[in-house]
């Protein structure tokens, strides 16, 4: 049977933290370059230049993105042949949240939700995890920020309120949040399951590559639809206007309940960070 | 798009009444960082009767909650956060002298009515471009609530800090002028949050 050492996870964890927050990946930054070829003012235009300049200056001085490097989201999947060796999983990352957020100088937001005390080290990261076959460990971690988070939402639609339903409600979250979740965002949508599977899918969706379309045919081109849609709010940019409010919409689905129809949206700023490794 | 306008704090009523939304601006001397909690410790200390811990007279306040500094450098990351969050405290910090604030994101009805009544300016400055603002920070220094972490009011010595006015006192939003030229469909339900 395949072994991995805690030491490794932690050690792993602690980097992809680092690298997360001071290198926006390929995907954003050629989602910047179309969005930059769409944009017609020049206002809209320059602010997406100052944000490929922003990414540029966090890569090369190795300072974060943005200051709000999040709470630690983790999406782990365990092959189901692999042992782990030496401690408990889920303590090796938040061991490499606290690695990683001291080392790389990136700031502790996690506080108690009532007393309102920093915890001091940005733990406890938040991590789902999923037996899955074989013997690898896939760890995929995005630090989320409060701006974009803030204005997720839920609801539970009448199942015959169908698919102009779903729209409605996304275009509704999109223009609520306005300039808040720092656009041109990346939009995550959850469709199905039961209450917290759909909020769940739609933040499992922000994982996926900006852009990469659905596998399924008919998600795709409801991701296309609803890109379409947002995109005439006119919001854009810092929320100041332009053609480009939303970089991508993401959609995931889940058989759910003959009574129900859950949807949930949950929005990712512009400095869209997300990074995968597999040990 | 025209070149933008030199400002130094403390703010005079003569240098905002000329602001206008849209207008860029370049901001070089002190501003003050405060947001959620500090706000609310400002607000609590003048309910009781007390004196802030700095005058606010004039002042800016940048909503922010930088990244540790790394050796050599002043500051972390140190980009806006979202503004709405610190609207039930502005009027009273308005009523108190506070002339600007930095942030993101569009402000409630009643800091704009409070913006015009006190003579005030609402700036945005660009959201998740924290490293590149950081730049123009030379110098940070905590002077009070320390014990907030990230959340301390710090005095920021800045060098032509870029920002854009949004809310000026002649009642303009920069956020509703911007999206409605390129709204192309109903957008009523927006607004803000």
């Amino acid at each position: 049977m395949r072994e991995i050492h805690v030491d490794e996870i932690r050690d792993n964890v602690a980097q992809i933290c680092v690298d997360a927050a001071y290198n926006l990946s390929d995907d954003v930054l050629t989602a910047f370059d179309r969005a930059q070829q769409m944009e017609t003012s020049r206002g809209a235009q320059e602010i997406i230049g100052l944000l490929k300049e922003n990414a540029r200056v966090a890569r090369e001085e190795h300072i974060p993105i943005c200051q709000d490097t999040g709470i630690a989201i983790f999406f782990v999947e365990i092959g189901q042949d692999l042992r782990i060796r030496n401690g408990f999983i889920i303590d090796a990352i938040n061991d490499g949240v606290r690695k990683g957020y001291k080392e790389g100088y990136l700031r502790k937001s996690v506080v108690d939700p009532i007393t309102r005390r920093n915890t001091g080290d940005n733990t406890p990261a938040i991590i789902y995890a999923e037996l899955v076959p074989g013997d690898k460990l896939k760890i995929s971690f995005m630090p989320k920020g409060a701006g974009s988070e803030n204005m997720s939402a839920i609801r539970m639609l009448r199942p015959t309120e169908g698919v102009e339903g779903i729209k409605s409600f996304v275009l509704d979250c999109v223009q609520r949040a306005g300039a808040n979740p720092c656009p041109p965002v990346v939009i995550g949508v959850g469709i199905g399951g039961d209450f917290e599977k759909a909020a769940l899918l739609a933040k499992k969706a922000l994982l996926r590559p900006v852009g990469s379309p659905n596998a399924k045919l008919e998600l795709a081109s409801l991701e296309e639809a609803l890109l379409r849609t947002v995109n005439k709010t006119g919001i854009g940019p810092e929320g100041l206007g332009g053609k480009v409010t939303a970089m991508a919409v993401h959609v995931e689905s889940f058989p759910c309940h003959i009574a129900s129809l859950p949807v949930a949206v949950n929005i990712n700023c512009h400095a869209a960070r997300h990074k995968t490794i597999i040990l | 798009m025209t070149s933008p306008i030199k400002i130094k704090p403390p703010l005079t009523e003569d240098v905002i009444v000329k602001l206008k939304a849209g207008d860029r601006v370049l901001i070089t001397g002190i501003i003050y960082t405060a947001r959620d909690m500090a706000h609310k410790y400002l607000v609590d200390c003048h309910n009781n009767g007390e004196k802030p811990p700095f005058d606010l007279a004039g002042q800016i306040l940048y909503y922010t909650g930088p990244t540790p500094a790394p050796p050599g450098k002043p500051i972390g990351s140190a980009g806006p956060t979202t503004s709405y969050r610190m609207d039930k405290y502005t009027p009273t910090l308005l009523e108190l002298g506070l002339k600007g604030m930095i942030g993101k994101g569009p402000r409630g009805q009643e800091v704009k009515d409070a913006i015009r009544k006190h003579k005030a300016v609402y700036f945005a400055a660009i959201g998740g471009a924290g490293a590149l603002i950081s730049r123009a920070i030379r110098k940070a220094e905590v002077i009070a609530y320390p014990e907030l972490g990230t959340e301390a009011v710090m005095r920021l010595e800045v060098e032509d800090f870029p920002a854009v006015v949004v809310n000026d006192v002649h009642g303009s939003d920069l956020y509703q002028i911007g999206v409605e030229q390129y709204r192309e469909i109903d957008g009523a339900e927006g607004e803000s949050c």
